[in-house]
């Protein structure tokens, strides 16, 4: 697309979203009913196929049609409440979903009037998710569903999941697992709170008793679960370790302000740790600019799997120097009652809460190790790991 | 804070082909190391090939000055080349360092015959302060007379021994002006040096006569814009020398067996490689960033210099002593090219100031200021 076909197509698109809310009066409409309007009318994700809420537009677009209902005072679909819907299960869905599904379930999705979790991850399956035991059983037109999964978050708000289950124990691991969409309030679905390090629980753990999923909410053939799955994950170390923060986002402004406000707390010895972390968080602003750049330009970047390692590092080193910049104030906790935080903010709440929930950022969405194993062999070309369980049947792979 | 372009232009690479064909054909490791040896036979031909063939001495000059009229980008470009390949040349010295501090001269002025020497490829300047000066350090000026004769002395002057021309910062009482000498009317001692591919020298002026380029104090706005587009830009080569040094390790690495198996697949050595990539290709962003930043102007020049050379510098070191360990044994041998890097590493992360010292320069720029003296 040359630089003046994207500029009208920029300019048609502002006027098509005008128009929509010209004839579109949100100060009257139901919210629910004006939300809908928006995603037939293809302005809910314009990079998405005409007919499920998008135009089939760059998603550079985006930002521009967000940002002119935003100014209009229309309301919007609270995207920070359904991260895990919009995020990971939409973009699978589209790309491993029948026509019908992508009917029935992406509008709701996008909405908001569904929101979504992930049952993945189990107790003995982590990094090796491809590992999993729950157990999908065919049982007439559905599938029967007994396992338990952990550290879903949302599970106790949401109504739907997306779920990997194995299908066939005699076949090797990667092999014998589907991927489901599953109604959270099933018979046989029970959740339960995760308490965390923070005292908290913003995740949850989820039983699976004799759950009934019928065959038509299976995403993907029976056996390519191991796939979607991998796409769901792809889309998860995207939203984690993308983030476009300009500079001092994150940990480290919280960092600099503490030391710009407080001069008795500075620490000589610490001015050049500070320094080093400020110039740090400020390359990765820069990576991730290139990274963007080199999207947008069409140039994939394996820089993207790097991004994320670097996050947590200094989320993690800057959350800790500033319980030491605190000294006595820093002995001082905020609040260890259990809770169900409404949404999750790295940088927010107290000092100790930041520092003991960034040890999370190097394991959730693939720990900083399994990270580096990926960069090696599949950026830097070095040998797998040497394996035990490549050709096996999963019933008799040793656990 | 504008949203600078951190990719590279078609032209830019075409231009990176130029010098990778071109130091690849008459640069070979084996060469290079003789420097350490005495052997300097390598650097004249090599120069002229980069400076006049290729006609990349005059990047920075605009075309109306006779130069290529390109910018901080193209040469970042080139400086990328030049670490890549542990080049002996001084191109950083004279076509970087010292055009900066020519291109702040008045047009029709008594510097405009040398701009053109250099464009042309015809002329090597070097200026004349110990490689380790950084932007803000201060700068010794040395003494002139009534009758423009130029004593002083300064160590560890990098690019000197190819220079024919040496541009002299003078102390007056109105400032800092530069004057030049004819290398040959000067006293330059080669320095038995850390980095023999950019050797350095002492240089010594007993009364030696001088012309004025540049008056009081422009001449100091000179110099330290000179040191300000050196640092931003150094950090384009440091980023060329980390690659080397990861790319080479990698191949090494894939190649090498022990206890049976190929050595980069052992875990340890893979998280280590994992670490180094991720840390070498934000160099790559950081000194971009820092090159398109000077190029354009931009008002976080500054800051992007400073963010740029903390990062890269210690990239740089870090990556060359990775290498160095993860080759072995063979990587201690002279005969093995890591050492040239490690002592290029080494050697640019003192250049134009050192990490600390940007980080004390970041510190200012962005108001995060050192807690209060004791006492």
């Amino acid at each position: 697309m040359t630089t003046t076909d994207a500029r009208t197509v920029g300019e048609d698109l502002r006027q098509r979203v005008a128009d929509f809310l010209a004839e579109h009066d949100h100060t009257t409409m139901d919210r629910l009913e004006f939300l809908r309007a928006r995603f037939d009318a293809g302005l809910a994700w314009v990079n998405f196929p005409e007919g499920h809420g998008g135009l089939g537009l760059p998603r550079a677009l985006q930002g521009q049609v967000d940002a002119q209902f935003a100014a209009a005072g229309a309301p919007d679909n609270n995207p920070r409440g359904n991260g895990i819907g919009l995020g990971m299960a939409a973009p699978t869905i589209l790309a491993f979903g029948t026509e019908e599904q992508k009917k029935k379930f992406l509008r709701p999705l996008w909405t908001g009037e569904r929101v979504w979790c992930q049952l993945f991850s189990e107790p003995g399956a982590g990094s090796d998710l491809a590992a999993v035991s729950t157990r999908a059983v065919r049982e007439g037109g559905d599938w029967v569903v007994n396992g338990q999964k952990v550290w879903t978050s949302s599970a106790h708000k949401a109504q739907m999941a997306i779920l990997v289950a194995r299908t066939n124990p005699e076949v090797p691991k990667h092999a014998g697992l589907s991927y489901f969409l599953c109604n959270m309030d099933a018979p046989g679905v029970d959740v339960r709170p995760l308490r965390q390090i923070t005292g908290e629980a913003e995740f949850n753990e989820v039983f699976l008793t004799d759950v009934h999923i019928p065959d038509s909410q299976r995403l993907g053939d029976e056996g390519q679960g191991w796939k979607v799955a991998t796409a769901t994950l792809n889309n998860e170390r995207v939203a984690i370790g993308g983030g476009a923060g300009g500079r001092e986002s994150g940990m480290v402004g919280v960092l600099a302000k503490s030391w710009r406000e407080h001069p008795e707390r500075r620490g000589v010895g610490q001015h050049d740790k500070l320094l080093r972390l400020w110039v740090d968080n400020e390359v990765a602003r820069m990576t991730g600019q290139r990274l963007r750049q080199k999207l947008a330009a069409g140039e994939p970047g394996p820089e993207g799997s790097a991004m994320k390692l670097t996050f947590a590092r200094i989320a993690q080193e800057a959350s800790g120097m500033e319980l030491e910049l605190l000294g006595e104030d820093g002995l001082r906790a905020g609040d260890w009652t259990m809770k169900r935080p409404q949404h999750v903010d790295f940088t927010g709440r107290d000092a100790v809460y930041r520092y003991l929930r960034a040890k999370g950022n190097s394991i959730e969405g693939g720990t900083s190790e399994i990270l580096r194993n990926v960069i090696a062999e599949r950026v830097l070309g070095l040998p797998s790991e040497p394996r035990v369980d490549t050709g096996i049947a999963w019933k008799d792979l040793p656990r | 804070m504008s949203d600078l372009d951190l990719l590279y232009t078609d032209v830019e690479d075409d231009l990176r082909s130029s010098v990778r064909d071109l130091v690849a054909a008459r640069s070979e490791p084996a060469t290079v190391a003789a420097l350490y040896d005495g052997d300097r036979s390598v650097v004249d031909p090599l120069w002229r090939a980069i400076a006049g063939d290729l006609g990349l001495a005059g990047l920075l000059i605009p075309e109306e000055r006779g130069g290529a009229g390109a910018s901080a980008r193209e040469v970042a470009v080139v400086l990328e080349e030049l670490g890549r390949s542990v080049a002996p040349v001084p191109f950083f010295t004279s076509s970087v360092v010292a055009t900066t501090v020519l291109l702040a001269a008045e047009q029709g002025g008594a510097a405009d015959e040398l701009l053109a020497g250099l464009a042309a490829g015809e002329r090597t300047a070097a200026l004349v302060l110990p490689l380790s000066t950084g932007p803000g350090d201060e700068v010794p000026g040395f003494a002139v007379d009534a009758d423009g004769r130029l004593t002083g002395s300064a160590r560890s002057v990098a690019g000197a021994l190819e220079a024919d021309v040496l541009l002299v910062p003078v102390g007056t009482a109105a400032g800092t002006a530069v004057y030049s000498v004819p290398a040959a009317d000067a006293q330059v001692e080669p320095v038995v040096s850390l980095d023999m591919t950019r050797q350095v020298a002492d240089v010594t002026l007993e009364g030696t006569a001088g012309q004025e380029l540049i008056g009081a104090p422009q001449g100091g706005d000179a110099v330290a814009r000179a040191l300000e587009v050196g640092a931003a830009l150094l950090t384009s080569e440091q980023y060329g020398v980390a690659q080397w040094c990861l790319t080479t390790t990698i191949a090494y690495l894939k190649d090498r067996r022990q206890f049976g198996r190929v050595v980069g697949g052992y875990q340890a050595i893979k998280h280590r490689l994992a670490d180094l990539y991720a840390a070498v290709e934000s160099a790559g962003a950081a000194a971009r960033y820092a090159a398109a930043a000077t190029a354009e102007g931009d008002a976080d020049a500054e800051v992007s210099t400073a963010v740029a050379q903390s990062f890269c510098s210690d990239v740089a070191v870090k990556a060359a002593e990775e290498a160095v360990q993860l080759h072995g044994g063979i990587g201690m041998t002279w005969e093995h090219p890591a050492h040239l890097y490690l002592k290029r590493a080494k050697a640019d992360q003192i250049a134009l100031g050192t990490p600390a010292a940007h980080r004390a320069r970041l510190a200012e720029l962005v108001d995060l200021p050192a807690p209060a003296p004791v006492g």
